[in-house]
């Protein structure tokens, strides 16, 4: 008893500072209150955090606006010449947007080509990885947290260091070939400088990558749905193929929508562990539109930060189309919900 | 009382920081070998001598230099002084170091001959100092080609010479035959030996003749049939730098391409586990040429201590500092007292290396004209980054060689007029 008094003695002791910070705060609040309104009010907390998205996100994004719109190599804008819609044209300017070497800048619709292709290709294994290994690792497995575990770790990993295990891995003189001539002598294949596997090695080392993420998403998904529903489908002597289609995927619906969309979104930002292991090549087949986005801004001998700015705004667009579509299908699934 | 003794701590600690930060000159380093190591020995003599000055010796990487420095440069921002090999195409970031320097007579006899290279056209500006003259020029594993009963060819070799030397070797060993850094100012000696001229009539960049279509559809040739190893050319995209040294350490290649500075990198790393000779640069139809170029220390104008920064400068350019650092390094002075006195004793006990020096030192003397003017003409950087991203797609299979000759000449003209606008 006698403690319990003299801790919340201590407590009002603590706390006395802070009741008359408030106090005095509360004078000049209540008066802007009544002058604002509770709109006001919103407003006016939600001004520090608006100030800071202003700062790191809008005025960037202004900038770079700005930039798109002039010309040169200089990196300050005042030494910069305005140039309109220039850099803009010369992204556009094309025979055959299907033939990149049709275009001016023949790297960027290549880069745009390699980015949809990867996107494309990438999203869907990365899904059917994950759900695959969501549904494996929703079992009662020997040892199921160790997996859960095992499937989740790259993601802990700096993606530069992704980018280099898997150049050790796949380099002529590398893990892949010695395994492979110790096993069945195999002569050592330059995997990394062969266009077609490159390309599949960017794909299979970014699933390795980032799988583990989505598939934790799917695997929360999948233990949200009420056991119940399994109990009674066993009872009908319903088959596991039927169960799949008709209670799994209609219940994992919603966590696969926030999957598939944020898969879309990092796919298609790819940028570092493909620049570690491949450099965006052999030639152009693993350059993709970050990489060319930064080689044009800030790696190239001469470089035309203005086009950089240019192809990174048009690329922006894609991710905002990409944003509000999950916001639509999320706000379609909630109001599916509601009724 | 506790409060003002609590706010005089705070600004005792305050200025001391302020005095350690005045005196601080910052250098952003690479390393190609050893250099590394004998430049911290050199920062920690000259600190010990000029303790008011505190050098912070940054190690990184090339491609730091390469890529993030310029980027530094352009945003007013960087390093105080840095070791550059785009000494020209930066110029106008560095600092002159005339007014500065103790004795700017001693840095014109014996820095004079390569100024221009890294100062802005029509100056003449003090910026710095080369730490090595580096020339391009092949090396050849001796132990394979004897091991596969092909002489090695003379030293007025032609490139086609080599080639098919090269290739003999390689069908008798099992390894590959010839590679060449993924570089343009490396692929510019062929060329130049094949007649090329980049330069046309106003300064400015020219359309690429015939000496250069003719060298590069050879070489787009040789790697087809596999006389060039493809792997450094298709690693990567655009005009990144690949080098393609580790293959010829491995003993993966029986003639590499690429240059003086790498003489300390194989002597150490092969050591004792087979022979190699530099064999000076192949022959063309015009000339027998390699690249000149080098790596400068320049000072960054963007410095806030530019009075210690020409102290760190004089005392690194001094004919003593610049012998023994050769020395040590391997490297080839680019002090004109240290080349003209000679007597260079190069700090290794291995004979293949010093044999290599020498070799070196000969070839200086075949250094066609054009050559020679490249490191210090603005553009050459920007036709390098074209030739290299070109032939590297040609090398992947993306385009013929006549269309990258087209894309070559066109994107070195949009370059020119992106630096104008």
């Amino acid at each position: 008893m006698t403690s319990t008094t003299t801790s919340s003695h201590l407590g009002a002791l603590l706390m006395a500072p802070v009741n008359a910070l408030m106090r005095v705060v509360d004078i000049p609040l209540r008066g802007l209150q009544k002058s604002t309104g509770i709109g006001g009010m919103a407003a006016f907390f939600l001004a520090p955090n608006m100030l800071i998205f202003g700062i790191f996100v809008l005025l960037p994004l202004f900038i770079n606006i700005v930039y798109s719109t002039t010309g040169g190599t200089a990196f300050f804008l005042s030494e910069r010449s305005f140039v309109g819609t220039e850099q803009y044209q010369r992204l556009f300017t094309c025979t055959n947007y299907l033939d990149p070497m049709s275009c001016q800048e023949d790297a960027f619709w290549t880069a745009v080509g390699n980015t949809f292709w990867f996107v494309v290709l990438q999203v869907a294994l990365m899904i059917l990885v994950s759900l695959v290994t969501a549904l494996i690792l929703n079992r009662d497995l020997i040892g199921r947290s160790f997996w859960r575990a095992v499937f989740f770790f790259p993601v802990l990993l700096s993606p530069v260091v992704v980018g280099l295990i898997w150049k050790w891995i796949l380099q002529r003189q590398g893990l892949l070939n010695f395994i492979l001539y110790e096993i069945g002598n195999v002569t050592p294949y330059t995997w990394l400088t062969d266009r077609n596997w490159t390309f599949i090695a960017t794909i299979g080392v970014s699933i390795w990558a980032h799988m583990g993420l989505y598939t934790l998403i799917l695997l929360a998904g999948l233990q949200a749905i009420p056991k119940d529903l399994y109990e009674a489908a066993e009872m009908d002597g319903t088959k596991p193929a039927r169960v799949f289609w008709r209670i799994t995927l209609p219940l994992l619906a919603p966590n696969l929508l926030v999957v598939v969309v944020l898969a879309l979104i990092k796919a298609v930002q790819i940028f570092d562990e493909v620049y570690v292991l491949t450099g965006g090549g052999p030639g152009t087949s693993t350059l993709y539109l970050t990489q060319y986005i930064y080689e044009t801004g800030f790696a190239s001998a001469l470089r035309n930060p203005g086009l950089a700015a240019a192809a990174s705004i048009l690329m922006g667009l894609v991710l905002v189309v990409l944003t509000l579509m999950q916001l639509g299908l999320g706000r379609k699934n909630e109001n599916k919900g509601k009724r | 009382m506790q409060m003002k003794s609590i706010l005089a701590g705070a600004a005792l600690a305050l200025m001391s920081t302020t005095a350690a930060f005045a005196g601080d000159v910052r250098i952003m380093w690479y390393s190609d070998g050893v250099e590394g190591d004998v430049m911290k020995d050199l920062v920690g003599r000259f600190m010990k001598e000029n303790p008011g000055i505190n050098v912070i010796l940054d190690n990184v990487a090339y491609s730091v230099i390469k890529e993030q420095l310029p980027v530094q440069l352009e945003a007013g921002n960087g390093p105080d002084i840095a070791r550059v090999t785009a000494i020209k195409d930066l110029s106008k970031h560095w600092l002159d170091l005339r007014p500065l320097v103790k004795d700017a007579k001693y840095w014109d006899e014996n820095y004079g001959a390569q100024a221009d290279w890294m100062r802005p056209d029509g100056s003449n500006q003090i910026s710095g100092f080369m730490t090595q003259i580096t020339l391009t020029g092949g090396f050849a594993n001796k132990t394979l080609f004897e091991q596969a009963g092909v002489p090695l060819p003379g030293p007025k070799a032609t490139w086609e010479e080599w080639a098919a030397a090269s290739k003999k070797v390689a069908d008798s060993q099992k390894i590959f035959a010839m590679a060449i850094d993924r570089s343009g100012h490396r692929l510019t000696a062929p060329l130049l030996s094949y007649g090329a001229n980049y330069v046309g009539k106003d300064g400015k960049p020219a359309p690429l003749d015939k000496g250069a279509k003719d060298f590069m559809t050879k070489f787009v040739g040789w790697v087809a049939d596999g006389s060039f190893s493809k792997d450094v050319w298709v690693s990567a995209a655009g005009s990144t730098y690949r080098a393609a040294a580790d293959d010829f350490i491995n003993g993966q290649l029986a003639f590499y391409y690429s240059g003086s500075w790498q003489v300390a990198n194989l002597a150490t790393k092969i050591g004792n586990n087979f022979d190699w000779v530099a064999t000076g640069s192949p022959c063309g139809p015009a000339a027998c040429t390699g690249m000149p170029g080098g790596a400068a220390l320049v000072a960054v104008k963007y410095t806030k201590n530019p009075k210690e920064v020409a102290a760190v400068m004089d005392w690194f350019a001094q004919e003593k500092i610049v012998k023994e650092f050769s020395e040590r390094t391997l490297f080839l002075p680019g002090n004109k007292s240290v080349v003209d006195k000679g007597g260079l004793d190069f700090k290794t006990n291995n004979a293949q290396a010093k044999a290599a020096l020498t070799k070196y030192v000969e070839a200086t003397k075949s250094t066609s004209e054009t050559a020679l003017k490249l490191p210090g003409w603005r553009w050459s950087d920007t036709v390098y980054a074209a030739i290299v991203t070109r032939v590297g797609q040609t090398l992947a299979g993306e385009m013929k060689i006549e269309d990258a000759f087209a894309r070559i000449d066109a994107d070195i003209a949009q370059k020119v007029k992106d630096a104008g606008q």
